[in-house]
C-alpha cells in the first residue's frame, strides 16, 4: 500500500503567517485585507483543531508584511488573531491585533433608521470601547455593540 | 465658520458657539437688512416642518435671500427614486447653501460630505436638530445674562426627546446643574448620565418636581406623548404629572424661565402663558435671530 502524499502548507522563505483566525470568519479576513486581489502566493489551511478557538484557519502570505493599520481592520471578526513575521525561515517578530481607534467600511451600522442602511454610504465609526466593542456611527451617531456588530 | 456645515451642535466649539450668540444678538436690534442679498438658499425639507421651515425663510427674507426648494418630498424627483446623494450633488449647484430635514439619521453628515456649499441641519430623524440647539442655547443666555453654572430642569420625555439631549450635551459645557423629572419609562438614558458623571456634572433624577421648583433658573418642558408608553394604563397615571400650572411657579425663582421647543400641547397651561416666566414664544421668534447668525456665519459674511 501507497503511502499517502504528505500535502502540509510548507513554510515560507518570508512574509507573513497570520494564525488563530476563527475558521468561520476566515474568508472576511481574506476579504478585508484584499488578499483576493494581490499577487503574492497565499496559503491557507482552515477548520484545523484549536484548543482555543475550536476550529481555526491560518493564512500564509509570501513576500507580503503588513502595516499595523492594515492588520488591525481584522480586529472585529479576528480578536485573537497573532502574526508571525517571517524572514529566512525564521520568525523575526510576533505581533497581535488590536481594535483601532476607528473602523471604516467594514461593520454595519445597526441602527435601522441610519443612512448607510439607505443608500451607498461607507460607513464609518469611531470605536469607543475597545474591551467589549462598541462603535459609534459617524453618520447617525448611534452605538452599534458587540452583540449586535455584523461585518459587511 | 466659513463654508463649514453645522450638522450637530458638537461640531462647534464653545467660542464659536458664543461667536454666534453674540451675532444673533446683532440680528435682534437689527434684524432687517441685505446681508444676503445675491445669495441663493435651498430649503429642502424631506418631511414637513412648518414651524422649522417657516422659520428658516424667515431669516432668509429678512436678510434680502432668495429661497430654492420644497416643503414635500412627495413633490419632488425623489418620488422618482433619485438617491439623496444625487439630489444634493444638484442642489449644490443651484445655491450657495442648502437647508436640509429629513427623516433618515445620519442625513445630514452624509449630506454635508457630498455638497460642495454649506449644509445646515434642520433635523435629521431623532438624531440631531442643532439650529434648535442654538436658539435655546440664545435664549438661556438672553434671560439669564450667562450660561455658566445654572440649573436646569428638564421635564417631559428625557428618552425619546432629541432636543433634551442635544440641549444637555451642548449645556455640559458650562457647568450647568441637571435636574432630570420624568415619568418611569421616559427617562434619561444611561449613556447621556454617564456623559455627565464623566464630565463630573451634578444630576438629579425625580419622578415628579412640585417640591423641587423653587431651585430652578430654567424649566424645559416637552412633550409626554400617549404613543410613547407600552402600557396605556401607565400613561393615564403619568399624564397629569408632568403638566406645568401657573399656581406651581408661585415661589419660583424671579429669573426662573419657562422654555419648551413647541408645539404645545396640554404640557403647559394655557394659564401660564400670562405669567412673565413663561418664555417660549419669544423663545421661537429667537429662533430666527439664531438662524440668521448661523446663515451669515457659515457664508463668511459676518
Amino acid at each position: 500500500m501507497k503511502e499517502p502524499k504528505q500535502l502540509s502548507v510548507s513554510a515560507i522563505e518570508s512574509g507573513t503567517v497570520i494564525d488563530h483566525i476563527p475558521a468561520k470568519t476566515l474568508f472576511k479576513v481574506i476579504s478585508i485585507l484584499g488578499l483576493d486581489h494581490i499577487d503574492s502566493q497565499i496559503t491557507f489551511g482552515t477548520n484545523l483543531e484549536s484548543k482555543k478557538l475550536g476550529r481555526k484557519a491560518i493564512i500564509k502570505i509570501s513576500g507580503k508584511f503588513f502595516e499595523d493599520n492594515d492588520i488591525n481592520r481584522i480586529a472585529l471578526v479576528a480578536p485573537e488573531a497573532k502574526l508571525n513575521i517571517i524572514k529566512d525561515y525564521e520568525v523575526v517578530e510576533k505581533k497581535v491585533v488590536e481594535v483601532p481607534d476607528a473602523i471604516v467600511g467594514i461593520a454595519k451600522c445597526m441602527n435601522p433608521k441610519c443612512i448607510t442602511n439607505y443608500e451607498k454610504v461607507t460607513t464609518r465609526f469611531k470605536v469607543v470601547s475597545k474591551k467589549n466593542v462598541a462603535l459609534k456611527c459617524h453618520y447617525c451617531e448611534k452605538i452599534t455593540n458587540q452583540e449586535n456588530l455584523q461585518i459587511i | 465658520m466659513k463654508n463649514r456645515s453645522l450638522v450637530s451642535i458638537d461640531d462647534f466649539t464653545s467660542d464659536e458657539v458664543l461667536k454666534i450668540l453674540d451675532l444673533a444678538a446683532e440680528f435682534e436690534k437689527n434684524p432687517v437688512s441685505r446681508l444676503l442679498e445675491g445669495k441663493v438658499i435651498a430649503t429642502l425639507f424631506f418631511e414637513p416642518s412648518t414651524r422649522t421651515r417657516l422659520s428658516f425663510e424667515s431669516a432668509i427674507n429678512r436678510l434680502g435671500g432668495k429661497i430654492v426648494g420644497f416643503s414635500d418630498a412627495g413633490a419632488t424627483s425623489l418620488a422618482k427614486g433619485e438617491s439623496l446623494h444625487d439630489t444634493i450633488k444638484m442642489v449644490s449647484s443651484y445655491s450657495d447653501l442648502i437647508v436640509m430635514r429629513h427623516p433618515i439619521e445620519g442625513s445630514a453628515r452624509y449630506a454635508s460630505e457630498i455638497a460642495s456649499v454649506p449644509v445646515i441641519n434642520a433635523g435629521d430623524g431623532a438624531n440631531q436638530h442643532p439650529t434648535q440647539t442654538m436658539l435655546d442655547l440664545y435664549s438661556i443666555r438672553k434671560t439669564q445674562g450667562t450660561l455658566n453654572n445654572l440649573n436646569v430642569f428638564m421635564v417631559g420625555d428625557l428618552k425619546y426627546g432629541r432636543t433634551v439631549h442635544s440641549l444637555m450635551m451642548a449645556m455640559s459645557r458650562w457647568n450647568t446643574t441637571f435636574n432630570f423629572i420624568s415619568p418611569e419609562e421616559l427617562k434619561m438614558p444611561e449613556e447621556f448620565k454617564i456623559y455627565l458623571e464623566n464630565l463630573g456634572l451634578k444630576y438629579y433624577e425625580h419622578l415628579d418636581f412640585t417640591d423641587i421648583i423653587s431651585r430652578a433658573d430654567i424649566i424645559y418642558m416637552t412633550r409626554v406623548q400617549r404613543e410613547r408608553f407600552s402600557d396605556p394604563i401607565e400613561y393615564e397615571k403619568v399624564k397629569n404629572v408632568y403638566v406645568l400650572k401657573n399656581s406651581m411657579l408661585a415661589n419660583t425663582k424671579p429669573n426662573m424661565r419657562i422654555l419648551h421647543p413647541l408645539p404645545r400641547v396640554n404640557e403647559i397651561h394655557t394659564d401660564v402663558d400670562s405669567n412673565p416666566k413663561a418664555y417660549y414664544f419669544e423663545q421661537a421668534l429667537n429662533g430666527v435671530y439664531t438662524r440668521q447668525a448661523i446663515l451669515c456665519s457659515l457664508l463668511g459674511i459676518k
